[in-house]
């Protein structure tokens, strides 16, 4: 492991100057140039057909719903629409292209000069978009062999399920004057990138599925210098804490080389979720891909109209969305931090909302039980199997006295089994709430004969003790007590 | 712009094929030939001619986003030299992904 400098020393020393390419999986139904399903995973080499597998005579077709998807996105970025422009043909020897080429796009993307404004703690930081184009996604990997082993039995399996698949990239152009904040503003950056993505619909953007990741530049330039450094590349950053991560240490190893009067080798690093990078190859020039036009494809011209209809989808940008679903639900800005940090629960929030259920309650299901529930499964929250419509159903039920929060649980896990609406399991599994007198006033005259000490100190006037009395016949009752009525009983009994 | 072996050399290498020195003393003043060809074309293509990558004067080819039966693994992997776990096998990967 390299040596490093400690990072406010690096940042009296030195300007950093920081530059990210994200690569963006689409969810569209179908491969880039292909009709093979683009759902992810399956079966190794379900999903190849001779246009994907590169196979001689083969044409690759482009997807129409993937351009419009490349469009919006950058749109959504602020960007310039090409009226004309061209694939190209990137050639490199690689297992996992089919073809010994991609096809992406080189001089001519589809959209350019674009920018985002990113907010971190109050501030506001300007990205610069330098380009968005369309190409496709290389297959996977996976390397065996037998360990211990240098030479001989080592190999590689590849399934190119994945090959062809839409991939959008889209790069910054150099940002620099963020100093110290550099790696949180990347971080920003990308968590900013990812709402969009979702947003527009155009993409699952799970940075843990690999649906979108990034290639983090960085160089250092004497401090006031207003000149580049050599810089280095992290590929494949895959978490928004990777990409914080990744930079923070490149920033201070390459502040450690600097000021050892030894330079920045131009080359990909690799990093390690422990913290650190390692080298990877040292970058090759544009010129080693000798790209040219693709010639099985004709250029994709996108005409005034066609972008102003596109542009008339666009989702509301998600900040002011943010803002506007705040006020609207009177939350404090510490309670939308946990929205804004749960994938998909403000839309799960809103739908329940909608489906007649308070702000808060919403909020307290969904980030509460049910995100507890999803955590533990290892999945995204809507795919926690309860609907928007449901929730709302469970709170009608607590609202309306039928049931309490702790009864409420009961019911999500009948809703999960499949075992009807929250009505009828209620119904089935006896879970209504018992507020009636004569069941209640048993319960209470039992607890007071089992508790006599209890009981003394209520009546000696510590009206808190009542909790001690409550919790027994909410235990004996398994939960189903009205607690606020049982306490009125307790206390009418015992003054 | 005369060509160099040793350029030849690194196109023959990013090309993957392999070429003896004799066939690189032989492809280096032949290739030079094809390039000044190309440049002469471009000598007569004035600014008024747009360069053109395509025979057809077509944009905007699309496909509907409708999935289409793939082939069967075993189809898929008919041609391939070695299979292992239903996946192709490759040689061992020496350098990194581009
Ligand atoms: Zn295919």
């Amino acid at each position: 492991m390299s040596d490093l400098m400690d990072y406010d020393e690096v940042m009296e020393r030195f300007d950093p100057a920081l530059g990210l390419e994200v690569h963006v999986e689409l969810n569209t139904a179908t491969k880039m140039f292909c009709g093979c399903d683009n759902t992810p995973g399956g079966e190794p080499n379900t999903k190849t057909c001779p246009v994907c597998l590169g196979l001689p005579g083969s044409l690759p077709v482009v997807n129409g719903k993937a351009v419009e998807s490349a469009i919006r996105i950058g749109l959504a970025l602020n960007c310039q629409v090409a009226s004309w422009c061209r694939f190209a043909r990137k050639n490199y020897f690689y297992p996992d292209m089919t073809k010994n080429f991609q096809t992406s796009q080189y001089d001519e993307p589809i959209c350019f000069d674009g920018h985002v404004n990113i907010d971190v703690d109050g501030e506001t930081y300007r990205i610069d978009i330098e380009r968005v184009h369309m190409e496709e996604d290389a297959g996977k990997l996976t390397h065996a062999g037998v360990t211990g082993r240098i030479h001989g039995a080592d190999y590689s399996l590849v399934d190119y399920n994945r090959a062809g698949t839409p991939l959008m990239e889209i790069v910054t152009r150099p940002i620099l004057g963020l100093g110290e904040r550099t790696p949180v503003v990347a971080r920003a950056y990308m968590a900013h990138l990812r709402e969009l993505m979702v947003a527009l619909g155009v993409s699952d953007a799970r940075m843990e599925a690999g649906n979108m990741r990034c290639d983090a530049n960085v160089s250092l330039a004497p401090k006031g210098a207003h000149v580049l450094g050599t810089r280095s590349e992290t590929k494949n950053v895959n978490s928004l804490k990777a990409v914080e991560g990744a930079l923070r240490h490149e920033i201070r190893r390459q502040g450690a080389l600097l000021a050892a009067g030894e330079r920045v080798i131009q080359e990909t690093r690799h990093w390690h979720e422990e913290g650190w990078t390692s080298p990877g190859r040292s970058k090759e020039e544009a010129e080693d891909y000798r790209y040219f036009p693709e010639p099985d494809l004709v250029p994709v011209a996108a005409g005034a109209s066609w972008v102003e209809q596109l542009r008339a989808t666009l989702p509301e940008p998600p900040a002011q969305r943010r803002a506007r679903l705040q006020a609207a639900w009177g939350f404090a800005d510490l309670e939308m931090r946990d929205v804004t940090g749960t994938p998909g629960s403000i839309d799960l929030i809103e739908a329940t909302v909608t489906a007649g259920a308070s702000a808060a309650s919403a909020r307290k299901w969904w980030l509460g039980e049910l995100a507890r529930r999803a955590n533990e499964r290892g999945i995204e929250l809507a795919e926690v199997g309860v609907s928007a419509a449901q929730v709302a159903g469970v709170q009608r039920l607590v609202d309306a006295g039928t049931i309490n929060d702790k009864l409420a649980r009961a019911v999500f896990d009948g809703l999960l089994a499949g075992e009807g609406t929250p009505d009828e399991i209620v119904a089935a599994r006896g879970l209504a709430v018992v507020s009636d007198d004569g069941a209640l006033g048993a319960a209470v005259d039992a607890a007071i004969a089992a508790h006599p000490d209890v009981a003394q100190k209520i009546r000696d006037g510590k009206v808190q003790a009542a909790g001690a009395l409550i919790g027994a016949i909410m235990k004996q009752m398994r939960g189903k007590a009205d607690a606020a009525r049982v306490r009125q009983l307790i206390l009418e009994k015992l003054s | 712009m005369a060509l160099t072996t040793a350029d030849v050399a690194r196109l023959a290498d990013l090309a993957r094929i392999e070429l003896s020195a004799e066939e690189l003393e032989r492809f280096a003043p032949e290739l030079d030939i094809v390039l000044a060809a190309v440049a002469s074309v471009s000598e007569v293509a004035g600014s008024d001619v747009t360069p053109m990558s395509h025979a057809l004067a077509l944009t905007n080819v699309f496909r509907d986003d409708v999935v289409r039966p793939s082939l069967t693994p075993a189809q898929a992997l008919a041609m391939a030299p070695a299979v292992e776990d239903d996946r192709f096998r490759a040689p061992r990967i020496l350098t990194e992904e581009g």
